[in-house]
Formats: structure tokens, C-alpha cells, sequence
């Protein structure tokens, strides 16, 4: 039967567009060397949505900061160790790399020495960082960029197999975001290790968090756009000496967490901490307590509202707490503080929950904003753990794993 | 036969797509398909904004403005320009920005004084397309004969008129957004009502290029008249040009919580007794953005004072800082009551 001229027109013009479509999702290789500026921001640039920029092995010497602003490209390297952003010499920018595109996947390279934060992705909706290191080097210090990994405003982030370390705020940071899921990553030697911040629906689990400040952060703060945090869950971690000592810069919220901090959880509704190794915290273990400061936001509720801590496996800790009046409680508990310690604010049997395997202590602060030197300590009261969060709405979009999976 | 009409329509359309040699010739024809069509022309005269670009002589329909307080870029000197196409009209929108329709453009040209001339280092284009407004960066050559796309960006030395020796940084294409977004989509920021003089907005309207002049309750005052102004509105004016780009719910830092928009009158939203978000080392070792009656506790002007990644505000846009946009900031906060 011969074809209608027409109908054959048709289904030239559809294998045409199917194979221009083909054409679309390119790769686009990016060596390092002579004007990598210029031209990996420009592959940056000009990417179109599907394709892949791919970084070469090596050391790329970079003089600005980075961005990327089209949706759904995936930044590839050589691997971790192999393919390094080196922005040592940076002139501009406030951070490495910038992404404000939906559905952007990092992986498999590095970001060293980023003079402000090392990437943010800024209302970048599913965003995946995969095996992504963003390190400063040398000692920690107070110099260093605040964030390494730093996405924000954002729904769907999923930060799988990463390594930060000596952000002189918090290596992992997530803020005013959802559906969220942090794994498989290692964080040392930071002010904070991850820090989740008025953002729900946080999975926080099988990371490796030592040698920082403070370890893992839950954070709600007033006066932010997106408040509310909560229905986060910090499970299976290794949390285990962070007892560097503090060297946010001063003003910092986080340059008030007690050096010595394995879990903090700071105002919030929903918090579970369960299954966690806790090992030689020496301020405590976990600590719960209520924001700390005055405000003035009246949408803003500053009590930990529903923490659980479950059952946790803990060693040692407690044994030199950075706290006022630390060496006389110490002293009076025998050597060392109990593992879970509350500042005592917020609706008893509401506030803060505790597996009966682990003793604490209650500072029963008067008030929220009064200062820790009017602490009345005395032990926990224990009650009765009940879980209170919403497991089913914890965690980075299913579609987010099937990215990685590739 | 079928072939070879289609064949000549499509060269037809072709022809009709590229620039017209003939019209840039006389110089003073703007060629409205490079701005509208889809696509980043490699040279700024493809658009033919100026009938003497090394001169900046514009075109027909491109026409000069000032903004009363402007954006301090390291000192430069900028030439700015609004593109209407020939019988399009832009719309007054209140106090603020000007609704120009597609096929407008804004220009704006960058230059430093060298060796007692005017040297042009960049010119910047806002381009009202069918899909969104589109921002591009070109680069002045050494001649000062040609503008180049610098889609990538590019960085120069330069010597700022305050005899700061700085590396220049001509945005790329992403950066020119940062500043430039409001929700994720690019926006003009300069032409706000309010920051424009009520004489040129009448002159455009007695022109037929604006509908009608816009009602402004209070104007930024006219910077190089700051002395004359209330120093809360010299102060505001600067904020808002300077950094309300950003700092404003729909910007680039709405995570900050901080809004430095002209309007806004919650003094905790501007910065009064709020303590930074996610400032890391940005912050010093100070507490709050504005502390009344104490401008050397305020992370406002200290941020402003820096010129460090990480810690200067603006993050983009200058190398070198500017004393009198500091001095009236902190005159400001000075003022305030404790």
C-alpha cells in the first residue's frame, strides 16, 4: 500500500523531532587548564535542560564564583578526589558554586577553599548532591567560608555520600526547606557538622558526624521567611568526639553552641533521635533547649515541642561541659554530666521525651531568655517516649533516588 | 516548483531575521528583531542602539535617563538608556517600576575615566522579549571600536576615579539575574517612579512614550543633594538602590529576611535590632544588622566597609568600597534612638 504523501510528511517531521530530542540531552566535557573560568561558566550557561556538564579530572583554578541557572543539568566530575573547583584565588561571589534551577544534580567532584559558602542551591527544588566534597584547608578557622554544602528555600534536596569539612559555620546546611533527606555523608571539623534549620520533613541518617563544634543541628530561628520547623528525624548516625572547640565568628547563632555537642535541637515541633551512636560529646550528648534570645516575630513559637529521644547506643560523654557552673555539676555528678540534657523550658510532658535507657538532667531555666547562670538542676523526669513524627512525609522525594540510581 | 517557493520563503525569512546593513549603516536605527528574537547577538552594534556607540550618541527611540540615587559600581560613570520601539507606550505602575512592553530595552553603559578620556569597559542590556526579559553583558575592546557578548563574564584592571586599583568584574550572564530576579524571573530594577525626575517623566509623556506620569508620594532624594535630604531618606534611597535588589521578599536573599525596599516601614524588617540568619563570618563579631545610636555594632556598614568574599555587601557589582554610601548609612543608624 503506498503511503499518503501527508501522512509520510508526518512521520518524517515526528523522527526528525525524535531525534533532535536525542540531540538535546548533550555532554559537554570541561577540561581543566587555560580559562577554565570562562569556560566552565559559560558550559554553565548555555547547558540545556537534560544535559550533563562534565568536569575533567583535575584541579580547576578558579577566580569567580560559579552559577547555574537551567534546570534539570547535571554537573558530573571524575570523582571526588579527582575532579577539585579550587577557588583559592577567588575575587567575587559570596559562595563556589550558585544554583537557582529545579532539578539539578552535582556529583562526583570538589569544592576547595570557596571564600564565602562553598555551593548553595537557592530555590532549587530537587536537587540531588551526590559524593560532592567541599573542604577548606588547613586548620578549622574562623576565616573559612560558613556553609560547605548550603541548600536553601528549597523542596526535595537529597545530600547522599558527601564530605565537608572546616566551615566555620555548618558543613551541611539546610534551611528553610522540605522534604529533605541527609546520608551517607561525612562531616568534620566544622562549627557544625549538619545543621537543619526552620525546615520539616528531615531525614538525617548513616552519616558520620565527629570532630565539629556541635554535631548534628536542629534548629528553628525567628524572623526567617519559612518558620515552623520540625517533623525531623536524626537516626543511625555516628555522632561521636565533636569537641573542637567553637570558632564560629562571634554575633553568630551557632557560635553558641557549646563546643562538645553531639545533637542539639533548638525550639522545633517533631524531633525524634533514635538509633544514634553517641560516643565522647563532652557537653552532652544530645541537648534540647528553647531559643535562647529575645524576639519580637509573634509567629514564632521558641519551645521544643515534641522531642523524642529514643533508645540511642552512648558511650562516654559529658565529661567536660562547656557550660557555666559545668565543672561544679560535674563534679557533684560525679565526673560526668547524664547524656540528654534540657534547659527545662517548654510544656512539661510536651516539650521533650526520653527512652528510659538514658538518664539526664533538667537546668530548669526560669524563663526563655534567661541566662544558664540561673540553671537550678536537677534530674530528669522522665516520660514515656511516644513517637511524634509523620515518618510517611520524612525524606527527599522518591523520584530524587531514582537519580542517583543512574 | 512547490520545493523551490518554499525554499525562497525560507531564505526570505532569513534575510528578514539578520540585521539589516543597510539601516545600521546610518547608525540611527535600532534593530528590533535582535531584540526580540530568541538568541544572544555576539556584538552590541547587531542591536543598534546608538547612532555613535564609542561616543554613546543613541539611536532614534533610545532615550537617556538618571536615576536620582543609583547603584555605586566602584565609581564608574554609566550612561543609561530606555529602547521603546516606534509607537509602543510604557505604563506607569504607581510609584514603581515602569511597565515597558516586549520589544523595550534598557542599556546601560559603564565607564572609568583613563589617562583624562572616557573609557567605556561595559555595556549591559536588558532585552523585553515574548518569553521574559533576557540580560546580557558585552565588553568594550581596548580601541573603544566594538562590545563583545562576555556571556561568561570577564574581569579587568582598572582604576577606580578614587585611585583604587581594582579587578574589574564585568557580570556574566547568570549574575546579571542574581541582582535582576524577582521570584526567579529577570526584572529591570533602576526605572522605579520614584527614583526617577518627575521632569523626564513628564517629558516622556508629552513624548507619547509613557501613558501618564506616575503619582510619587516621596522621591528618592537626588544623591549628589544629599546633604539637603533627611538623612533616614538619603539613607533609604541608598539601600534601595544599593541593595533592595536582593533584599527584598521575592529576591535573591528573601532567605536573609531582611527587606531594604523603599517601602517597607517595619524598621525590624530593615534591619533594626534583627539578628543575622545564615551571615556565617559576614556577620564580624557584631549581632544585630542596625543597632540604633551605634553604627560601629551595626553589620549593615560593616559589610559595607569590607571588600571580602564572603563578608562585602554587595556581593557583586563592586570591588572597592564607597565612603560616602557608608557615611550616610551610618549617619543614619547614628541618628536613630536608642
Amino acid at each position: 500500500m503506498r503511503m499518503p504523501e501527508k501522512k509520510l510528511a508526518v512521520a518524517g517531521a515526528l523522527a526528525l523531532a525524535a531525534i533532535s530530542h536525542l540531540a538535546v540531552a548533550r555532554t559537554i566535557a570541561v577540561a581543566p587548564g587555560d580559562g577554565a573560568q570562562g569556560r566552565l561558566q559559560e558550559a554553565l550557561i548555555t547547558a540545556h535542560p537534560g544535559d550533563v556538564v562534565e568536569l575533567g579530572a583535575g584541579r580547576f583554578a578558579l577566580d569567580d564564583g560559579l552559577s547555574l541557572d537551567v534546570d534539570g543539568v547535571t554537573v558530573k566530575g571524575a570523582g571526588m578526589y579527582a575532579t577539585v573547583l579550587d577557588f583559592a584565588g577567588q575575587k567575587g561571589a559570596g559562595e563556589g558554586l550558585l544554583v537557582t534551577s529545579d532539578d539539578v544534580t552535582l556529583r562526583d567532584f570538589a569544592v576547595e577553599d570557596a571564600h564565602g559558602d562553598g555551593i548553595k542551591s537557592k530555590g532549587a527544588d530537587r536537587v540531588v548532591y551526590r559524593r560532592v566534597r567541599v573542604t577548606w584547608s588547613g586548620a578549622p578557622k574562623e576565616t573559612n567560608g560558613a556553609y560547605g554544602i548550603y541548600p536553601v528555600q528549597s523542596t526535595g534536596v537529597l545530600i547522599d555520600g558527601c564530605v565537608v569539612r572546616g566551615a566555620s559555620d555548618a558543613g551541611i546546611y539546610v534551611g528553610q526547606s522540605k522534604d529533605i533527606t541527609v546520608r551517607h555523608s561525612i562531616a568534620r571539623e566544622n562549627v557544625a557538622g549538619i545543621e537543619i534549620e526552620n525546615s520539616r520533613n528531615a531525614l538525617v541518617t548513616a552519616n558520620m558526624v565527629t570532630g565539629n563544634a556541635g554535631g548534628i543541628l536542629v534548629f528553628d530561628l525567628p524572623g526567617l521567611p519559612v518558620m515552623g520547623g520540625g517533623n525531623t528525624v536524626i537516626e543511625n548516625n555516628l555522632v561521636v568526639a565533636n569537641d573542637t572547640p567553637n570558632f564560629a565568628p562571634k554575633g553568630n547563632i551557632v557560635a553558641g553552641v557549646p563546643r562538645g555537642t553531639g545533637v542539639m535541637v533548638m525550639a522545633n515541633d517533631g524531633v525524634l533521635v533514635e538509633h544514634n551512636t553517641l560516643e565522647n560529646n563532652p557537653t552532652a550528648q544530645v541537648l534540647v533547649v528553647a531559643y535562647p534570645k529575645a524576639f519580637e516575630d509573634k509567629r514564632y513559637n521558641p519551645y521544643p515541642r515534641n522531642v523524642v529521644v529514643g533508645d540511642n547506643l552512648v558511650r562516654g560523654g559529658g565529661d567536660d561541659p562547656q557550660l557555666p557552673g559545668g565543672a561544679q555539676l560535674k563534679a557533684a555528678l560525679g565526673g560526668a554530666l547524664p547524656p540528654v540534657l534540657w534547659d527545662g523550658l517548654g510544656k512539661p510532658g510536651e516539650a521533650l521525651m526520653v527512652a528510659a535507657s538514658l538518664p539526664g538532667l533538667s537546668l530548669n531555666l526560669p524563663a526563655q531568655g534567661a541566662s544558664a547562670e540561673a540553671a537550678r538542676p536537677s534530674p530528669l523526669k522522665l516520660t514515656a517516649p511516644v513517637k511524634r513524627v509523620d515518618r510517611a512525609s520524612v525524606g527527599a522525594p522518591a523520584a530524587l533516588e531514582a537519580r542517583i540510581a543512574r | 516548483m512547490k520545493r523551490l517557493v518554499l525554499l525562497a520563503a525560507a531564505l526570505t525569512a532569513l534575510v528578514a531575521a539578520s540585521p539589516r546593513p543597510d539601516a545600521l549603516a546610518d547608525g540611527a536605527r535600532v534593530n528590533d528583531a535582535a531584540v526580540t528574537a530568541e538568541g544572544y547577538p555576539q556584538t552590541l552594534a547587531e542591536f543598534g542602539f546608538f547612532a555613535d556607540a564609542a561616543a554613546q550618541v543613541p539611536a532614534d527611540g533610545v532615550v537617556p535617563y538618571r536615576l536620582n540615587t543609583p547603584l555605586w559600581s566602584d565609581g564608574a560613570e554609566k550612561l543609561r538608556f530606555v529602547y521603546l520601539p516606534k509607537g509602543a507606550k510604557a505604563r506607569a505602575q504607581g510609584e514603581g517600576l515602569l511597565d515597558l512592553p516586549v520589544g523595550a530595552a534598557l542599556i546601560k553603559t559603564f565607564a572609568f575615566p583613563a589617562g583624562g578620556k572616557r573609557r567605556l569597559i561595559e555595556t549591559r542590556v536588558l532585552l523585553h522579549r515574548a518569553s521574559g526579559w533576557v540580560a546580557l553583558p558585552y565588553r568594550w575592546n581596548a580601541e573603544q571600536t566594538e562590545a563583545r557578548l562576555a556571556l561568561a563574564g570577564a574581569r579587568l584592571a582598572l582604576t577606580t576615579p578614587a585611585g583604587v586599583a581594582i579587578d574589574y568584574a564585568i557580570p556574566n550572564k547568570n549574575q546579571c539575574k542574581e541582582c535582576h530576579a524577582l521570584s526567579g524571573a529577570v526584572t529591570p530594577i533602576g526605572p522605579k517612579a520614584r527614583n526617577l525626575a518627575a521632569t523626564w517623566l513628564a517629558a516622556q509623556v508629552r513624548a507619547g512614550r509613557l501613558d501618564a506620569v506616575p503619582v510619587v508620594k516621596t522621591r528618592l532624594p537626588v544623591w549628589e543633594e544629599r546633604d539637603g535630604a533627611p538623612v533616614a531618606l538619603a539613607a533609604r534611597g541608598y539601600l534601595e538602590a544599593n541593595c533592595a535588589h536582593c533584599h527584598n521578599p521575592e529576591g535573591s536573599a528573601s532567605n536573609s529576611g531582611l527587606d531594604l525596599r523603599w517601602e517597607q516601614d517595619d524598621p525590624y524588617r530593615t534591619g533594626v535590632m534583627k539578628r543575622p540568619v545564615a551571615a556565617g563570618r559576614g556577620a564580624g563579631t557584631f549581632e544585630f544588622d542596625v543597632v540604633p545610636g551605634d553604627p560601629e555594632h551595626s553589620i549593615l556598614p560593616f559589610r559595607m566597609a569590607s571588600t571580602e568574599g564572603g563578608v562585602a555587601m554587595p556581593e557583586l557589582g563592586r570591588a572597592s568600597v564607597d565612603p560616602a554610601g557608608i557615611a550616610v548609612v551610618k549617619r543614619w543608624i547614628a541618628t536613630m534612638r536608642r
